[in-house]
């Protein structure tokens, strides 16, 4: 071999470099440190400091709401739920996930008010979130987290960063900033419509005659490998009362749902809307045609209701992206800026001390 | 010890795993530094980024064995016992790195209450219970090792390219893939 040759030849004793190649190679070696440093620095986002990252999502949070310690950065005040979901088998149409064999597996959840106030107000028009975990027999979860509008109001990470700003009050003066929303909105027109869509539905009156809307498509894959898109959203048995301004105590959306599972359980319904290859899985914004098929695939009972003191679900991270087999993510671009955000949220939450919830133990127990 | 002469190179499947983790490695931690500043890549990465450690888990358990089990060349002679001590010490240094960095990610993970997924219906138990103030440490624990594990591969390159282009002592050719005769044996003495 010629490498082995040369070497075996020529054994040049290091004394015999000097001056300019002596200089040349150091600069070479010198240099090849600086851009292997440089290269790792540069992925890491070091030269690129205005790049939207997950920590500046969460930065935002913190910027508009005040630093909570131990809570969510987003729906920040919640209580703990679980039960059940009983699939009907009809879900295996389109995945081939454990959970949509007929049959029965535990589910956790946590219901919440959107927005990083710990301690907020319940108010009627505040969106209300409920967050479901899936635990399958084969150890493999769904986590999923849904809201009770039916499109969301934006359709890029970096709108999400926008809006929440532009729709939050100015943390100085605690008045919203003038023009602001109306400066957004004229940049974003599928704000603007997705904004119309959600005045169109009307909130209810509490947590459990709500529906909740999971928002973003995702890619459901069979048994057959044949991947169709989906969105789903939970429809609930409680009948639908309409908003009532009337309600004015501070934890009363909690305290109504918290009568509600002392006195019986709350079932939904767990829709599947299917997609047409038409149908655009990466626009949050806008709805599928509404006689797109719908497939009930099963019911959620939630049987008991826990405060986040004492509840192990306090310290779950419900990243949409924790799928099991047989459901995928699409490429709505806010699928993986969310998954990347909740897990800053969550790293930083879980070194900090926990203050107790406004939901407290004696909330829940009363 | 024996007393049969040392090999001139490293045995042939250490040098194939020495330049295969080398490039998962390097790979992983350039992922790694990536996908925390990252939203539209955050989770294609992170689906890459947990087989990939595993993997490396795998090979560096395969390395230390074949390491513990097969002979090493001599360091070349001229070079000084501090720099010997140095150079076994990052060595040492390197394979612990080789295995906590995967174990601490697997731990952080089993402690955070996430599943550990593999690909596909492919999924590791947890190796701890879910425990929120140890996945807070142990995702600590694992960026200033990720970042220890590159400031340490960054001394290591310098060194050997200080010995193959200045010294000229053939240092290299003791793990280079290919076969060479008297590598490292030669020397100005």
């Amino acid at each position: 071999m010629n490498i082995t040759e040369s070497h075996q030849i020529s054994q040049p004793p290091a004394t015999s470099l000097r001056g300019a190649g002596l200089a040349a190679r150091l600069t070479a070696i010198a240099g090849a440190l600086v851009v292997s440093a440089g290269l790792f620095l540069y992925a890491g986002g070091w030269f690129t400091p205005h790049k939207l990252t997950p920590a500046g999502i969460i930065n935002t949070f913190e910027y508009v709401n005040g630093v909570h310690p131990g809570f969510r950065r987003n729906h920040a005040k919640g209580v703990c739920v679980t039960g059940y979901f009983e699939s009907n088998g009809q879900g295996q149409a389109v995945s081939r996930a454990q959970l949509f064999r007929p049959g029965r597996v535990d589910i956790v959840g946590r219901f919440a008010l959107a927005g990083g106030m710990p301690y907020a107000d319940d108010t009627p028009q505040t969106i209300r979130s409920l967050a479901i975990l899936f635990k399958q027999p084969d150890g493999q979860e769904w986590r999923t987290a849904m809201v009770n509008i039916p499109v969301f109001v934006v359709n890029t990470p970096q709108a999400f960063n926008e809006f929440l700003v532009a729709s939050s009050p100015d943390p100085a003066t605690g008045k919203n900033i003038p023009g602001a929303m109306n400066a957004f909105l004229a940049n974003h027109r599928e704000t603007a419509a997705a904004l119309q869509v959600i005045g169109k539905h009307p909130f209810s009156s509490g947590f459990g005659d709500s529906p909740y809307y999971a928002l973003n498509a995702f890619r459901f894959v069979n048994a057959q490998g044949e991947s169709t898109p989906v969105r789903w959203f939970v429809t609930p048995d409680q009948t639908f009362q309409a908003n009532s301004a009337g309600a004015t105590d501070k934890n009363y959306l909690f305290d109504g749902l918290i009568a509600q599972l002392h006195a019986k359980p709350l079932r939904w319904h767990l829709v599947l809307s299917i997609g047409q290859p038409s149908d655009s899985t990466a626009d949050a914004t806008a709805a599928w045609p509404p006689d797109r098929k719908q497939i009930d695939a099963g019911t959620l009972t939630i049987n008991t209701i826990e405060s986040e003191a004492t509840s192990p679900t306090r310290d779950i991270n419900f990243d949409p992206l924790v799928l099991p087999d047989g459901i995928s993510p699409s490429d709505d671009p806010l699928l993986s800026a969310r998954s990347a955000a909740y897990s800053q949220s969550f790293t930083r939450r879980e070194r900090e001390h926990k203050e107790p919830s406004a939901i407290s133990t004696a909330e829940v127990e009363k | 010890m024996s007393t049969t002469k040392s090999p001139t190179q490293f045995a042939f499947p250490s040098r194939i795993l020495h330049w295969l983790m080398a490039a998962c490695l390097l790979a992983m931690l350039f992922i790694g530094v990536s996908m925390v500043v990252s939203l539209g890549d955050y989770h294609t990465l992170l689906a890459i980024h947990r087989p990939l450690g595993i993997l490396i888990l795998l090979l560096a358990v395969v390395r230390l064995a074949t390491r513990l089990l097969t002979r090493i060349p001599e360091f070349p002679p001229a070079m000084p016992q501090q720099e010997r001590f140095v150079a076994k010490a990052s060595e040492r240094l390197l394979y612990t790195l080789f295995f906590a960095l995967p174990l601490v990610g697997w731990a952080m993970l089993s402690a955070g209450h996430y599943p550990i997924v593999m690909f596909g219906a492919v999924h590791l138990p947890p190796i701890l219970p879910p425990r929120p103030e140890l996945y807070a440490t142990l995702r600590e624990t694992h960026t200033i090792l990720a970042y220890l594990l590159f400031l340490t591969f960054l001394a290591h390159m310098g060194a050997v390219l200080f010995h193959t282009l200045i010294l000229r002592d053939g240092l290299l050719e003791r793990m280079v893939p290919w076969s060479v005769r008297g590598a490292a044996g030669r020397s100005r003495m």
